[in-house]
């Protein structure tokens, strides 16, 4: 167990994080992320309020949808990232990084304008179980009489798992098709026992529980940034390939200006992804030279298990951020060859 | 439960040492292993390559994490188990035995004397879980 936000979370169960990962992409793993934080937001102005604080547009969610945005800084750097539930016109919830709950808690309601929207923290209220993989939706079927075919990627209801009033979610960080469930908190557990069985847990071929290393690895092969490594306060939206949440052309939200100016000049440095052409692994945090000058940085570096390659994202300058370009990695003090590759490094058959 | 052969002597760093003349056979613990999970790269020096006592000579990697090994003993490196390059996963299958990682010619085998039991490494394992 490691202390991940404040929360004690597994890194692997038994079966270990190469078998958890494989088994998420060919038949579903389970994981228990309810560390997650949620933030309702309720009042005839909640869609203005959130607008004003997300790069991505509010306005365009319909009831039942879901959105991936991001909170940003003036200089449109990030807050956190997130995803943004409508409920209905006055009502949506906020689905934010654990370890930035708070921090995201106190950006929000700063800048919240008198007897607006009302905001609750409602991060300990909930637990988050997300099902994921192939095999998700028949798992899920088990245990609820909605019709699970019907709710589209990024899309939600409301309704019962197992007899437990629950959001069930069509969204996820594994780069498959899934859920994610929120219900009471107390009712985690029951939940959780009640998908392994429904999964078949224990056979070959059944349901995984899956721990915190895995949930990493899966991410970072379907190029999904993570928090405090690809995006941080230091790091801009165009500069992490997340142009596709600014919508510059919506009303006015925080960061707008300082995005829109970059847009026009270009970025500086681009994330990008890369894959390790000779022996040994990439890590967090190590150094990216080009012709013996260290260029960049590496924002997370892994063995990757299902494409058994050993994998990275990393940001570069713009003018060397292009599929092919040879860059070598500093692998505690020893140089290893890379090359840059288009991202994400897998995508899921449809 | 780890598994831990009476006849190797251990480090507190979770190495064995198994002694054959003046040569030790260096490799991983049981327990190491267990608590690395699925080793997926394994660095090793190269022969001919000296280590005095407690010296870092490589590292272990699994999915998440990087873990150096170091030599119990002092002395030269006059082997090196080759197949760990393509099949790391022997380290967690088979740690005594095909996951050795190097023989180190000692230049001092009194050294081995002051490592560890296979009974004191047990107790230590114990403590270092609590």
């Amino acid at each position: 167990m490691v202390d991940f936000g404040g929360w004690d979370m597994p890194v692997q169960y038994p079966a270990g994080t190469i078998e958890e990962h494989l088994r998420t992409r060919k038949h579903a793993g389970l994981f228990d992320v309810s560390h997650m934080g949620e933030i309702d937001v309720q009042g005839a102005d909640a869609i203005a309020l959130v607008n004003y604080l997300v790069s991505n547009d509010v306005a365009k969610l319909v009831d039942g949808q879901a959105q991936y945005s991001a909170l940003t800084t003036p200089k449109g750097t990030v807050v956190d990232d997130l995803l943004v539930y409508r409920f209905s016109e006055d009502h949506l919830l906020l689905v934010v990084n654990a370890g930035t709950t708070e921090k995201d808690w106190d950006w929000i309601t700063s800048h919240r304008k008198d007897g607006a929207a009302q905001l609750k923290n409602v991060s300990a209220e909930y637990c988050q179980l997300a099902l994921q993989g192939p095999d998700a939706v028949g798992i899920l079927q088990k245990l609820t009489d909605l019709p699970l075919a019907d709710i589209r990627y990024y899309h939600f209801t409301e309704g019962q798992v197992d007899g437990v009033p629950a959001i069930i979610s069509r969204t996820g960080y594994t780069g498959e098709d899934g859920f994610e469930v929120y219900a009471a908190a107390d009712k985690a557990e029951q939940i959780w026992n009640k998908l392994l069985d429904a999964g078949n847990y224990g056979s070959d071929t059944g349901v995984l529980p899956c721990g915190l290393a895995a949930r990493n690895t899966l991410r970072l092969e379907a190029g999904l940034a993570l928090y405090g490594h690809e995006i941080d306060e230091n790091t801009t939206l165009l500069e992490a390939n997340l142009g596709w949440i600014c919508k510059l052309n919506k009303s006015d939200f925080i960061g707008r200006d300082a995005l829109a100016r970059q847009k026009e000049i270009g970025v500086r440095r681009r994330l990008v992804g890369f894959e390790v052409t000779e022996r040994g692994i990439a890590r967090d945090e190590q150094d990216v030279v080009i012709n013996a000058e260290r260029v960049g940085r590496v924002t997370s570096g892994s063995p990757a298990p299902y494409l058994k390659k050993n994998i990275g994202m990393a940001y570069v300058p713009s003018e060397v951020a292009s599929e092919g370009q040879e860059i070598q990695i500093d692998v505690r003090g020893r140089l290893v060859g890379a090359q840059i590759v288009k991202t994400p490094f897998y995508k899921r058959q449809k | 439960m780890a598994n831990i052969p009476d006849d190797l002597h251990y480090s507190k760093d979770h190495e064995w040492v198994r002694v054959d003349g003046n040569v030790a056979i260096v490799g991983i613990t049981d327990y190491a292993q267990d608590s690395l999970g699925d080793v997926v790269y394994v660095e090793l020096p190269k022969v001919g390559d000296d280590f005095a006592a407690n010296e870092s000579f490589g590292s272990v990697e699994s999915v998440k994490a990087v873990s150096e090994v170091f030599s119990p003993v002092s002395g030269e490196v006059v082997g090196i188990n080759e197949t760990l390059a393509d099949t790391p996963e022997k380290v967690n299958q088979d740690p005594y035995g095909e996951g050795w990682m190097i023989r180190v010619q000692m230049s001092n085998p009194g050294e081995v004397d002051s490592m560890l039991t296979a009974a004191e490494y047990e107790d230590f394992t114990k403590a270092e879980k609590e």
